[in-house]
Order: C-alpha cells, then sequence, then structure tokens
C-alpha cells in the first residue's frame, strides 16, 4: 500500500528523534534548550500517531485529530513555558537550571 | 528506487542528523535552526502520509510559531555569541547509554512485533471531512476535545501574559546574584 515503505521505518525514525529528545533532556542545562528536546519528543509522537493511522487504520481520522490535538497542546506549553522562561531571567538573570535553584518569591 | 522512497530517505537522514545535532549543539542559536529543519522535513513525511492538512499546520504552527517563539526568546536571554560549556563526561556517558538503551528496545520491538492492518478501504482526507468531524456532535464527532483544546489555547493565552508581564513594585529588579 503505501508506496514501498514499509511502516516500520517510520516508527524507528520516530524512536530514534525520541530518544535524541531524551538524551537533550538529561544533558542540557539551559531551559530553552530543555525546552526544544520537549518539541523534538512530542513531534516524534506524532509521527508515530500519523504513522499507525495511515498504516494500519486508514478508514478512521482518530490519529490525525489526536496529532492535531497534540500540536495545539505543544503550542500552549511552549508559550507558558517560554513566559516562565522571561519572568526567571527578569528576577536571575540567568536561565541556567542549575542556579536557578530558589522558589522564593 | 522510486521517487517516494528517494525522498523518505531524504527526509529521514535530515530528521536524524538534525535531532542529534539539536540536542548536541553548543551554540544555542544554531540549535534552534536545526530544531526547525527537523519540523519541515517532519512536515514533509506528513505530505507523503498524505495528510495534506496537518503538514500544513505543522509547517505554520511549529515550524512558523514556536520556532520564531523560541528564536525571540533565545536572542532576549542570551548573547549570540555564547557558546555552553559542555555537560561532564560522566553525565554525558549515562544520559547517552540510558538514550541508547530506550532507542535499542524501542527498535528491537517495532521489528519484532507483527502489524497487521486492516482492509477496509481507505478514506478520503480532504478539508470538508475535517471540518465536518471537528464540529459533529455524531459518533465519529471530536466537539469535546476540540472544545477542551479551544478552552486550553484561552487558559495558555492568560496565563503567558499574566507570567511574563511585570509584577508590582519591587519586583522588578534584576537581584544582582553573580555580584553577592
Amino acid at each position: 500500500m503505501n508506496y514501498g515503505i514499509p511502516m516500520q521505518y517510520f516508527l524507528i525514525l520516530a524512536a530514534i528523534m525520541f530518544f535524541a529528545g531524551v538524551y537533550g533532556f538529561l544533558t542540557r542545562r539551559n531551559l530553552i534548550t530543555i525546552l526544544m528536546s520537549v518539541e523534538l519528543i512530542l513531534n516524534s509522537v506524532n509521527i508515530n500517531f500519523l504513522t499507525f493511522n495511515r498504516y494500519l487504520f486508514p478508514h478512521k481520522m482518530e490519529g490525525m485529530f489526536f496529532s492535531l490535538f497534540v500540536i495545539a497542546v505543544a503550542a500552549s506549553e511552549a508559550a507558558v513555558a517560554i513566559a516562565i522562561i522571561i519572568n526567571i531571567y527578569r528576577r536571575f538573570a540567568t536561565i541556567n537550571v542549575e542556579d536557578v535553584d530558589e522558589m522564593k518569591y | 528506487m522510486a521517487a517516494n522512497q528517494i525522498m523518505f530517505v531524504l527526509f529521514s537522514a535530515m530528521i536524524i542528523v538534525f535531532s542529534i545535532l539539536t540536542v548536541t549543539s553548543r551554540r544555542i542559536l544554531r540549535a534552534a535552526v536545526f530544531l526547525l529543519f527537523v519540523l519541515v522535513s517532519t512536515s514533509g513525511l506528513y505530505f507523503m502520509l498524505n495528510y495534506q492538512f496537518l503538514a500544513a499546520i505543522q509547517l505554520t504552527l511549529y515550524a512558523g510559531g514556536i520556532v520564531v517563539l523560541i528564536i525571540f526568546s533565545i536572542l532576549l536571554t542570551s548573547h549570540i555569541s555564547q557558546k555552553f560549556e559542555s555537560p561532564g563526561v560522566k553525565k554525558t556517558i549515562f544520559s547517552a547509554l540510558a538514550a541508547l538503551a530506550g532507542a535499542f528496545l524501542a527498535i528491537i520491538t517495532i521489528l519484532d512485533y507483527q502489524f497487521s492492518a486492516t482492509t477496509e478501504a481507505a478514506e478520503a482526507i480532504d478539508m470538508k471531512v475535517i471540518g465536518k468531524s471537528l464540529l459533529s456532535v455524531s459518533h465519529d464527532g471530536y466537539i469535546l476535545p476540540f472544545e477542551v483544546i479551544s478552552v486550553l489555547l484561552l487558559a495558555a493565552m492568560i496565563a503567558a501574559i499574566v507570567v511574563a508581564k511585570k509584577g508590582g513594585p519591587g519586583h522588578n529588579e534584576i537581584p544582582n546574584l553573580k555580584q553577592e
């Protein structure tokens, strides 16, 4: 069906992207780069949803709508996270996670 | 090799290389640009899977919106020429081990599992179908998650404004933590 590409290739690609995001989440110390790793993870999940939808259940649309909602959630998450990051920068003059260890208002 | 296979190889190579560069690059602005490349190639994959609407959403919202937001906040919070110090060797090794072990496990599972596709005919997904199912209250409708997402977007917008705006008097100064 889908044109000579096995669905496992898409899934393996998404797995590699997901674990690249996990690696970045574990090693990075800057809050914005951590946010970028989270975006990578969410994006790989979207690829998985669409692949399953297209290859296994082509007569339904659940995967497409779910990834649409994941994109919306990712957008609002990025907006709120960047607001928080800018607020942290205003208070601490740094966005390094190891220097921001105070929750005192 | 058919044309779509060549496209798939191209897109997947771009995704793998640039997502690894995104998490390892030591210049933050370059990492953001690599993230942009990853998102654009992902939208190319969506086109290959015949989800044109979602590919357009991916291009406008992710590659257009979120990356611009990230680049703006990078420009607000750090110097462009600043380089990160590389993370410690121990941390790098353990994170890489965790990521590699997870990827290995996931790939083994994917290759091992027998996926069985349905035999039903594929349904064409055009804008009319998408709009009707988003607003439909019938069995196949998605009106409830649609409403939930709209409330979530409103809440996120208000939250972003409230959190990022300046507080009252006495809360605006940047404390000189470095000089103490």
